[in-house]
């Protein structure tokens, strides 16, 4: 029996918290895989967020720790800058790393250290019931926003992964959308590589990805994934950013 | 020979995989699961080619694949 495709070992074979059609499970699951295929799984080190992946470490067969709000690229400096053989990376939501983590974000960002970050932008806060986002579509209906979001009252789109790619000790950004085989095989793809830009000391490496969130959206799984693809890609564009 | 295996048990019934699956391979079962969702299942008979989109796509890392 050839194993076409195999649950990876960096994943516990288990039932996880997460709604139905959540980008998070995609996501977790490419991490375990690319871990798996570095052949890190005893090296690496995980900080989940606080928002739904606070659990992560439930579901990652591997070493990980737990910040406080918005807090991962903090406590990931001290982890690296005291372990610097392991592999360490944080694996933040949009209102964890781009809204009450801004600071640490960017300060980590600018220090230039040598760490990997996920970050899942789904455009709403998800574990706390929906509300808006900084990443949040104009004209988006959120639990805080129920006319949608006005820019006049609550600003724009903030695109964080353009403005970290303006400094100069981030080192490679790229933003992938996990709606497709296609999409989450490239996906993996830079996920892969920004893990193995740790791994060669290359530097900060943040790879962004657009995810589904059918519950707050109020869409089925198959319609969050249409959404992505016909109106948050227009705000959020793919690809390599630098 | 291609087996899929789905654990019914841990589907979710996002139903992501039956929209991605070039053969049209992937159904919903009758029967509710603990979760009280019906789940997907392999259809009787159905070909697998073995592409991979379903476990790709799947949120929670339900299906496995095997070749004979
Ligand atoms: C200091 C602090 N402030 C606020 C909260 C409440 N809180 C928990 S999760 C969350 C937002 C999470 O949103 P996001 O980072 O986008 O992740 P998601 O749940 O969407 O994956 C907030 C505001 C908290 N736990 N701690």
């Amino acid at each position: 029996m050839e194993k076409i495709y195999a649950h990876p070992q960096s994943l516990y074979n288990v039932s996880s918290h997460y709604c139905a059609g959540c980008g998070h499970g995609i996501a977790h699951r490419l991490v375990a895989e690319a871990v798996d295929e570095l052949g890190i799984r005893e090296k690496v080190i995980a900080i989940a967020p606080v928002g739904c992946a606070v659990l992560a470490y439930d579901y990652w067969n591997f070493d990980c720790t737990e910040a406080a709000h918005g807090r991962a690229l903090a406590v990931a400096t001290a982890i690296k800058r005291v372990r610097p053989d392991n592999v360490v990376f944080t694996y933040q939501g949009d209102g964890d790393l781009a809204a009450i983590g801004t600071n640490e974000t960017i300060h980590t960002a600018n220090r230039g250290e040598n760490l990997t970050v996920i970050f899942i932008n789904n455009a709403v806060y998800g574990m706390t019931g929906g509300q808006m986002a900084p990443t949040s579509l104009i004209g988006q209906k959120t639990a805080t926003t129920l006319k949608g979001r006005d820019p006049a009252l609550q600003g724009y789109p903030l695109k964080i992964s353009e403005l970290l790619a303006q400094l100069p000790g981030v080192k490679y950004v790229e933003r992938v959308a996990l709606i497709s085989p296609a999409e989450i095989n490239k996906a993996r793809q830079a996920v892969l590589l920004a893990l193995r830009n740790q791994i060669e000391g290359v530097g900060f490496s943040l790879v962004e990805m657009l995810s589904p969130c059918p519950t707050y959206w109020g869409m089925s799984a198959q319609a969050a994934m249409g959404w992505i693809k016909e109106t948050m890609i227009k705000e959020f564009p793919l690809g390599r950013i630098k | 020979m291609i087996n899929v295996h789905i654990d019914g048990q841990r589907c979710k019934g996002c139903y992501l995989c039956i929209a991605v699956c070039p053969r049209k391979s992937l159904g919903v079962a009758a029967v509710l699961n603990k979760k009280g969702v019906k789940p997907v299942e392999f259809k009787k008979g159905a070909e697998c080619i073995g592409c991979r989109f379903c476990a790709t796509m799947c949120p929670d890392c339900c299906i496995e694949i095997e070749k004979e």
